[in-house]
C-alpha cells in the first residue's frame, strides 16, 4: 500500500483520480439513493448508455470542425441531458409503454456513438476507456469539471430535496399542492444524467451504473430514512472508489472493474449482515 | 355552495364515463359517493380535484374552477397505492400537505408545527417519526388523512378510506372522521355502509349517470341503500349498466 501513497504525492494523475473519485462519491450516493427509491435504475441505465452518442459526436465534431472546447466530457453532458429530457418526456407521455421507447434511445445512443467514432479523423479513439472507464486518463480539467458538476448536482438536491422526495413518493398529491411534478421528475433525470457523466472517467458508462445502484441498494437495507441512506451510500461509494483505486494500483489491474467488484462484494455481504441481525 | 356541478360529461376517446351529472354540495355537508367499480366514482373525484377537465358542462368548487380551488382541498388517496418500502417517516409525509408553502430548502417551524398538529388530530402524534414501512394499514391511512388536514382544507376528499383495513381499526377511523365532519365539508368514495351511516348527510350513487339520495339518515333508509348497494354489486350486469338506476331507486 506504501506504493499507492507514494504515487499520490508524486503522480498528479493518481491525485486527480482520487479527487474525482471522492467528489463523484458525494453525488453518486445522494442521486443513487433517489434513483433506487424511485425505482428508475433502468432509466439511469438508458441515460448512461446513450451518453456514448455524445462522446462520439464530440470526438467527431471537435476534430472535423476544429472545436477544441468540445471535449468528450462536454459531449457527454449534452447527450446525457438530452436523453434525460427525451426519456422523461416519453415516460410522462406514454407511461406503461415507455420501456420499448427507452430501449430504442439506449441503443440509438450507443450506435450513433460508435459510428461517430468510426468516422472521426485522426488517431484512433480508445473506446474501451469510455465504456469501461480509465481513471488514469483523468486530467486536471476533468477534475475541475467534476467539482463544478458535483457542486451543481448537490446544490440542486439540497434546494429541492422535499419536492423531489414528494414527487417520488406521490406525484399526484405533489401536483395538487402546486408542485410541477413533471418538472421535478425531469430534474431528477437531469441530475441522474449529470452524475453518470461524472463517473465516466472513473468507471465508464456501463460500469458507472453499478455504482449508482449498488451502494444505495446496500444502504437502504440498513436504514429507512432517506437522508441516512444517502449518507451511508456516499460512504460506501467513497470506500469503493478509494479502495478500488489503491488496490488496483498496487495489483496493476484496471481500476473501474475493481471498483465495481468491491461494490458488488459489499452489496452481497449486506445480505449476510442483515440476516445475522434479524436472527439475533 | 361548495360544489356546483351542472350537466357535466367526461369520457375517453369515444365512450363517455360520466354523462349529464348534476349535483350540488352545500357548506358543512358530508357526501358519500357509492357505486359499482368502473362506474365513474374515481373519475368524479379526479374532476373535482381538477386533475382532469370535463368534456362538457361546468364544475365549480367554491365558485372557482377546480384547478384554482386545489389549495382548499385536502385529498386522501387509497393507502394501498403507495410503495410500502419508501424510506420516509410519517411526519415527512404529512409535511407534503404544506408543499405549497415551501419555495426551496427546509420546511419552516410553523409548517412542522402544523404537520404535528394534524398528526395529533388523527391520534398519531406519538408515531410521527416512525418509518412509513413500520406502520399498519390503519395507521398509514390516518397518516394520509393527517397529510390532507395539513393542507388546512375547506373540503376533505377521501377515496375508499376503509379499504383493506380490519374492523377494529375501522372503528377508530370512523371516530376520527366523525370529529372532522363538523369542521369541514367531506366528500368520500366508499363501499363501507358503516361509514355512510356515520358520516354521510347524503349519498351520491355514481354509475355512468349520477343519482342523488338526499336523506335524513334513518335506519330504514340505510337498509334501503344497503340493499340497493348489494344489488349494484351483485346484479350490476343486468340492472345497473348504462346508467340504469332502478336498482337504487328507493322512493
Amino acid at each position: 500500500m506504501t506504493d499507492f501513497f507514494e504515487a499520490l504525492q508524486t503522480v498528479p494523475l493518481i491525485r486527480y483520480a482520487l479527487i474525482a473519485g471522492i467528489v463523484s462519491s458525494l453525488t453518486f450516493g445522494v442521486v443513487g439513493s433517489l434513483v433506487v427509491t424511485r425505482r428508475i435504475a433502468y432509466i439511469a441505465a438508458a441515460i448512461a448508455h446513450s451518453i456514448l452518442g455524445g462522446i462520439g459526436a464530440s470526438v467527431y465534431y471537435s476534430r472535423v470542425y476544429d472545436m477544441p472546447w468540445l471535449t468528450p466530457m462536454v459531449g457527454a453532458i449534452i447527450a446525457g441531458l438530452l436523453s434525460a429530457a427525451i426519456i422523461g418526456w416519453v415516460s410522462l407521455k406514454f407511461g406503461e409503454r415507455e420501456d420499448t421507447i427507452i430501449g430504442a434511445i439506449w441503443a440509438f445512443g450507443m450506435a450513433a456513438g460508435l459510428l461517430f467514432i468510426h468516422y472521426a479523423p485522426g488517431k484512433a479513439v480508445n473506446l474501451e476507456s469510455f465504456i469501461f472507464g480509465n481513471i488514469l486518463l483523468t486530467s486536471r480539467s476533468d477534475v475541475i469539471a467534476t467539482l463544478v458538476l458535483g457542486a451543481i448536482v448537490l446544490l440542486l438536491v439540497v434546494l429541492f430535496y422535499h419536492k423531489l422526495v414528494a414527487v417520488c413518493f406521490d406525484e399526484e398529491f405533489a401536483r395538487l399542492r402546486g408542485v410541477s411534478s413533471s418538472a421535478y421528475y425531469l430534474l431528477l433525470l437531469a441530475i441522474t444524467a449529470m452524475s453518470v457523466v461524472l463517473m465516466v472517467r472513473v468507471a465508464g458508462i456501463i460500469l458507472s451504473l453499478a455504482l449508482i445502484v449498488l451502494p444505495a441498494a446496500t444502504a437502504s437495507r440498513f436504514s429507512r430514512k432517506l437522508w441516512v441512506i444517502m449518507l451511508i451510500a456516499v460512504g460506501i461509494t467513497m470506500l469503493c472508489n478509494t479502495g478500488g483505486l489503491a488496490f488496483s494500483y498496487e495489483l496493476d489491474v484496471p481500476t473501474g472493474p475493481f471498483i465495481v467488484l468491491l461494490a458488488v462484494a459489499i452489496y452481497t455481504a449486506s445480505f449476510f449482515v442483515r440476516r445475522q441481525r434479524t436472527r439475533g | 355552495m361548495i360544489v356546483e356541478c351542472r350537466n357535466l360529461s367526461f369520457g375517453y376517446a369515444q365512450s363517455l364515463v360520466l354523462e349529464e351529472v348534476d349535483f350540488t354540495i352545500h357548506r358543512g355537508e358530508s357526501l358519500c359517493v357509492i357505486g359499482p367499480n368502473g362506474g365513474g366514482k374515481s373519475t368524479l373525484v379526479k374532476l373535482i380535484l381538477g386533475l382532469i377537465e370535463p368534456v362538457q358542462g361546468s364544475l365549480k368548487i367554491l365558485g372557482q374552477s377546480p384547478r384554482k380551488a386545489q389549495r382548499d382541498m385536502g385529498y386522501v388517496p387509497q393507502a394501498m397505492r403507495f410503495d410500502a418500502q419508501f424510506p420516509i417517516s410519517a411526519l415527512d409525509i404529512v409535511l407534503m400537505g404544506r408543499l405549497d408553502r415551501l419555495v426551496v430548502g427546509a420546511f419552516s417551524r410553523k409548517c412542522r408545527e402544523a404537520a404535528l398538529a394534524a398528526l395529533d388530530e388523527v391520534g398519531m402524534a406519538d408515531l410521527a417519526h416512525r418509518p412509513f414501512s413500520d406502520l399498519s394499514g390503519g395507521e398509514r391511512q390516518r397518516v394520509m388523512i393527517a397529510r390532507a388536514l395539513a393542507c388546512e382544507p375547506g373540503i376533505l376528499l377521501l377515496d375508499e378510506p376503509t379499504a383493506n383495513i380490519d374492523l377494529s381499526v375501522e372503528a377508530q377511523l370512523i371516530e376520527t372522521l366523525v370529529k372532522l365532519r363538523h369542521k369541514m365539508t367531506i366528500i368520500m368514495v366508499t363501499h363501507d355502509l358503516d361509514l355512510v351511516s356515520s358520516i354521510g348527510d347524503s349519498v351520491l350513487c355514481v354509475n355512468h349517470r349520477v343519482h342523488r339520495h338526499s336523506l335524513p339518515i334513518s335506519g330504514e333508509t340505510i337498509k334501503e341503500i344497503y340493499s340497493s348497494r348489494r344489488r349494484i354489486e351483485h346484479d350490476r350486469r343486468s340492472r345497473h349498466i348504462e346508467g340504469d338506476h332502478s336498482a337504487c331507486d328507493h322512493d
